[in-house]
């Protein structure tokens, strides 16, 4: 392992890709949420503008954009600013270090799953700004809330991600993908326990439902981003997608195997090749989008003493004992 | 602790059944209409805003009892009528129903004598002021007529002598009867 | 009233409503909250007031028919079934038909059970889960279409008459209930698996919003939330009115006293409702649905309670006349408005995810509690 001195142009360029990759990919996510929804609940969904109406998301973001920037007269005019770009930008950057293919991964950094942590963890802070900046008192519910799901869902959450590094001996994104080969990480039984807990509390992560507390329309209309218009609002939505294809992204890399089929290596060289990881690398994540996106529209929403509770009870035991024994294995067996 | 492990396996298999609920739908057809290119056929007996009766001979059938007007209980009727000189029975100049008041109970409909009156199908009323719900009725079944290919044709009254004593007790049964 | 916040206590006034997605129209609960528990709920109504008993006292009796529906959209026949068996208790003369007895009943109990699936629907939306409500008013939509066949409205039907009913039915209506009965049977399996099993759905309901039967004595409670509290009263049964005495079917209650004991019972009550329905099919008599003497101009006179069971609960219509053409006073009790006066004392001290599950529990309809 050497240390490379980072690219700056590279990162750049990267950085602008990923930007446009992160609006196309909401776009698209947007408009799939909405198929899939509208599926579920056996309407057609979107499909007045462009083919299947795949560009309803682009016209509602023009929309969004269009729309004037309502600031509460008693917001705290800083802060309510900041916050959807400290929602927004975080995940992008995290999304730099996710090895989507062998060459196409922008920076591979040897603490990449920490780093990714910690940028992930921001969000509840733009929440909490959000919320707090807004001078509404749904939104403050809608912040408060936020903290107390975050305590709750962290822990377990990095506790299942320790027992894949712990396997993998590593905590360089690349290198964990590497170590599974075909052997996915979710094909051993602690792999397993650990990807069906990082499932949870990801989602849990994304704000989505049935964890989207600090939203939660029918009880705090609609919590932290309700005084948001606009473009304002837009971020929050962008970076919601985002962080969806950030929890997705890592679950891929660290249980899924990344770019891996079952039991294949895919070593090629090439840019053929690589297209090919890429492609298996997207479908593995969005995957499990999509049954996050399933799930969104099955169950009610958990009430937040009962997230805790499913924390404290349930998720970090399991995870703890699932830690101690796949460690008591590497130790035993030699994983 | 049994119960422990009990309960999260009962909730983990309850969640899956929904799941598999909501995915048996989502691989079924959708139900919706599309509506502004598929209409849902509205029922015959559909209760829509009242309209004049056209009859064969292309002529409404309403003696301008006033029926109608005093058991509407929102007052959306306004019946106009002349009595031409020397003629047995009153004619219906206009006959205007207020839409934006009718609650659509029917009142009016069954209390007219001659059935005059029916309710109309018109389901996709959009308008962009209120004045447009305005209805003057007798136009309505001038045009309907007009659809129907059948000639709007004002019976022709044999003339009569004036004040025939029979002739007022034909025009209308009294509304405070019974 | 609605007291001052003191800042010593450092609790938090909240406005909950009056536009606000779970208060279903225009309710407003005005909480004090210490963090996210409710310390204090008092519901503030009167928002959407528009005077039906006094439109009622003003216009004639046949004036008031298409009033009666606009007090509860959900359902609006058993307003009507109320209102006309009041009047028609004031004329002794009157005799109406057996089949449209028959109708009346069959219409107000499919109305009933379309407006249990629109609180399931609502019920779920208040609780997180946006799909049940699509399913259940795919059902909801099949009634609708049989009750515009008949009623020719597909809300506020005004399809009851003092002396019958305005429509009559023919043979294939009757099947086309009876094929709804069948496939509403079919359906509910379904609904119990995607809700009713559900580990998040019953966590959010079992145990919250406990109604003790005592509570639910006091407050005056009827219908669905106090057959939840185990108390089997049911118009239909102790104050039996129309053709109910003679058809078959059971009052069901849940011990349970929270709002899944009120969900459960609402499911029981809408395959009660099924039974009803296939039983008054069977029986419905051949005959005219108009009374043949009914006067041109209604002046009744004396005074009448009629009570009836609405899908909220018990439902009343006190009229009295003094024989002019319209009432002399017309009082409406009506079930939500005495549902929703235990909330002050039911949600003191628990969570505000709790207090929507609980008015939702409870089948609110504003426009019913303002009149
Ligand atoms: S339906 Fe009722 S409200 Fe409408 S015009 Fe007739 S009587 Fe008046
Ligand atoms: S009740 Fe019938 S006949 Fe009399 S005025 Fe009205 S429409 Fe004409």
């Amino acid at each position: 392992m050497q240390i490379e001195s980072p690219n700056i142009l590279l990162i750049v360029v990267a950085a602008v890709v990923m930007v446009l990759y992160v609006f196309t990919n909401s776009a698209v996510l947007v408009w799939v949420e909405r198929k899939v929804s509208a599926h579920i609940q056996r309407r057609p969904g979107p499909f007045e503008v462009g083919p299947f109406g795949l560009l309803q998301t682009a016209i509602d973001g023009l929309k969004l954009m269009a729309k004037q920037l309502i600031i509460p007269g008693k917001a705290d005019k800083r802060l309510f600013m900041l916050a959807p770009v400290l929602s927004f930008v975080p995940p992008i950057a995290a999304l730099l270090t996710v090895p989507f293919g062998k060459v196409v991964q922008v920076q591979n950094l040897d603490i990449g799953i920490l780093f990714i942590l910690s940028l992930a963890a921001l969000n509840v802070l733009a929440i909490l700004i959000a919320g707090w900046a807004s001078a509404n008192k749904y939104s403050l519910f809608g912040a408060v809330r936020s903290v107390a799901q975050n305590i709750a869902y962290e822990i377990p959450l990095l506790l299942s991600l320790l027992t894949a590094v712990l396997w993998m001996g590593t905590l360089n994104l690349g290198e964990l993908v590497d170590a599974q080969g075909g052997f996915w990480f979710v094909f051993t039984p602690f792999g397993f326990v650990a990807f069906l807990i990082y499932f949870v509390t990801g989602m849990a992560e994304t704000n989505r439902a049935p964890f989207d507390l600090p939203e939660a329309e029918s009880e705090l209309t609609a919590g932290f981003h309700t005084e948001y218009s606009g473009m304002g609002f837009g971020l929050f939505f962008l970076g919601e997608y985002t962080n969806m294809i950030l929890v997705s992204a890592i679950a891929t890399s660290l249980f899924l195997g990344g770019y891996n089929l079952p039991f294949v290596t895919l070593n090629g060289e090439g840019v053929l090749w690589e297209l090919i990881r890429v492609l298996i690398f997207l479908a593995k994540a969005y995957f499990l989008i999509f049954v996050m996106i399933w799930m969104r529209w099955t169950f009610p929403r958990v009430r937040f003493d009962q997230l805790l509770n499913l924390c404290w009870k349930v998720l970090i035991p399991f995870s703890l004992v699932n830690l101690a024994a796949a460690a008591i294995w590497i130790k035993a067996v030699g994983g | 602790m049994l119960n422990y492990f009990k309960e999260i396996f009962v909730g983990i298999k309850s969640l899956l059944i929904g799941m598999k609920v909501t995915a048996f739908y989502g691989t079924k057809r959708t139900i919706t209409a599309h509506y502004p290119f598929e209409k849902i056929p509205v029922t015959l007996n559909f209760r829509g805003h009242i309209d004049l009766v056209v009859t064969k001979k292309g002529y409404h059938k309403c003696i301008t009892c006033g029926m109608c007007e005093r058991a509407c209980p929102s007052g959306c009727i306004t019946l106009d009528s002349v009595k031409p000189e020397g003629a047995k029975k009153k004619k219906l100049t206009g006959y205007t129903l207020d839409f934006t008041k009718c609650s659509l109970c029917g009142n009016c409909v069954e209390t007219c004598p001659t059935n005059a009156i029916k309710y109309s199908n018109d389901y996709y009323l959009v308008g962009t002021s209120r004045h447009d719900f305005h209805f003057d009725l007798l136009d309505r079944a001038m045009k309907a007529a007009e659809e129907m290919g059948i000639e709007w044709t004002e019976p022709v009254e044999k003339p009569k002598e004036p004040k025939e004593p029979q002739a007022e007790g034909g025009e209308s049964p009294s509304p405070a009867g019974a | 009233m609605i007291q001052k916040p003191d800042p010593t206590q450092e609790t938090l006034v909240l406005n909950m409503g009056p536009q606000h997605p779970s208060t279903h129209g225009v309710l407003r609960v005005v909480l004090h909250c210490d963090g996210e528990y409710v310390l204090d709920a008092e519901p503030v109504i009167g928002y959407g007031h528009r005077m039906h008993e006094l439109i009622g006292e003003v216009r004639d009796h046949r004036g008031f028919y298409a009033n009666v529906g606009r007090m509860d959209y959900g359902g609006a026949l058993s307003f009507g079934h109320g209102h006309i068996l009041a009047v028609e208790r004031m004329l002794p003369d009157l005799e109406v038909p057996e089949r449209a007895e028959y109708l009346r009943v069959i219409t107000t109990e499919l109305n009933r059970v379309a407006s249990h699936l629109l609180w399931f629907g609502a019920f779920l939306l208040d609780l997180g889960a946006f799909t049940p409500i699509l399913y259940s008013f795919d059902d909801r939509e099949a009634i609708l279409d049989l009750l515009e066949h008949v009623t020719g409205a597909r809300l506020t039907f005004s399809y009851m008459r003092v002396g019958g009913v305005c429509a009559d039915v023919d043979k294939d209506w009757c099947d086309g209930v009876l094929a709804f009965v069948k496939r509403m049977r079919d359906r509910i399996p379904m609904y119990h698996k995607l809700v009713s099993g559900n580990i998040i759905f019953r966590k959010r309901v079992e145990d919250v919003g406990l109604i003790t039967r005592d509570m639910a004595l006091k407050y005056g409670c009827t219908g669905p939330v106090i057959r939840g509290s185990g108390i089997p009263y049911d118009v239909r049964r102790s104050e039996p009115y129309s053709i109910y005495p003679e058809l078959d079917f059971d009052i069901p209650t849940s011990e349970r006293c929270d709002c899944m004991g009120r969900y459960d019972v609402r499911w029981a009550e809408i395959e009660q409702s099924l039974r009803i329905i296939e039983q008054a099919i069977a029986k419905l008599p051949e005959g005219p649905v108009m009374a043949e003497k009914v006067p041109k101009v209604i002046k009744a006179k004396g005074e009448v309670y009629q009570a009836v069971e609405a899908a909220r609960g018990s439902l009343g219509y006190y009229i009295a006349c003094d024989g002019s053409t319209s009432p002399y006073r017309m009082k409406i009790r009506v079930p939500s408005y005495s549902n929703l006066s235990i909330l002050k004392e039911l949600t003191r001290g628990i969570l505000l995810s709790d207090l929507v599950a609980v008015m939702g529990s409870f089948d609110l309809v504003i426009p019913e509690i303002d009149r």
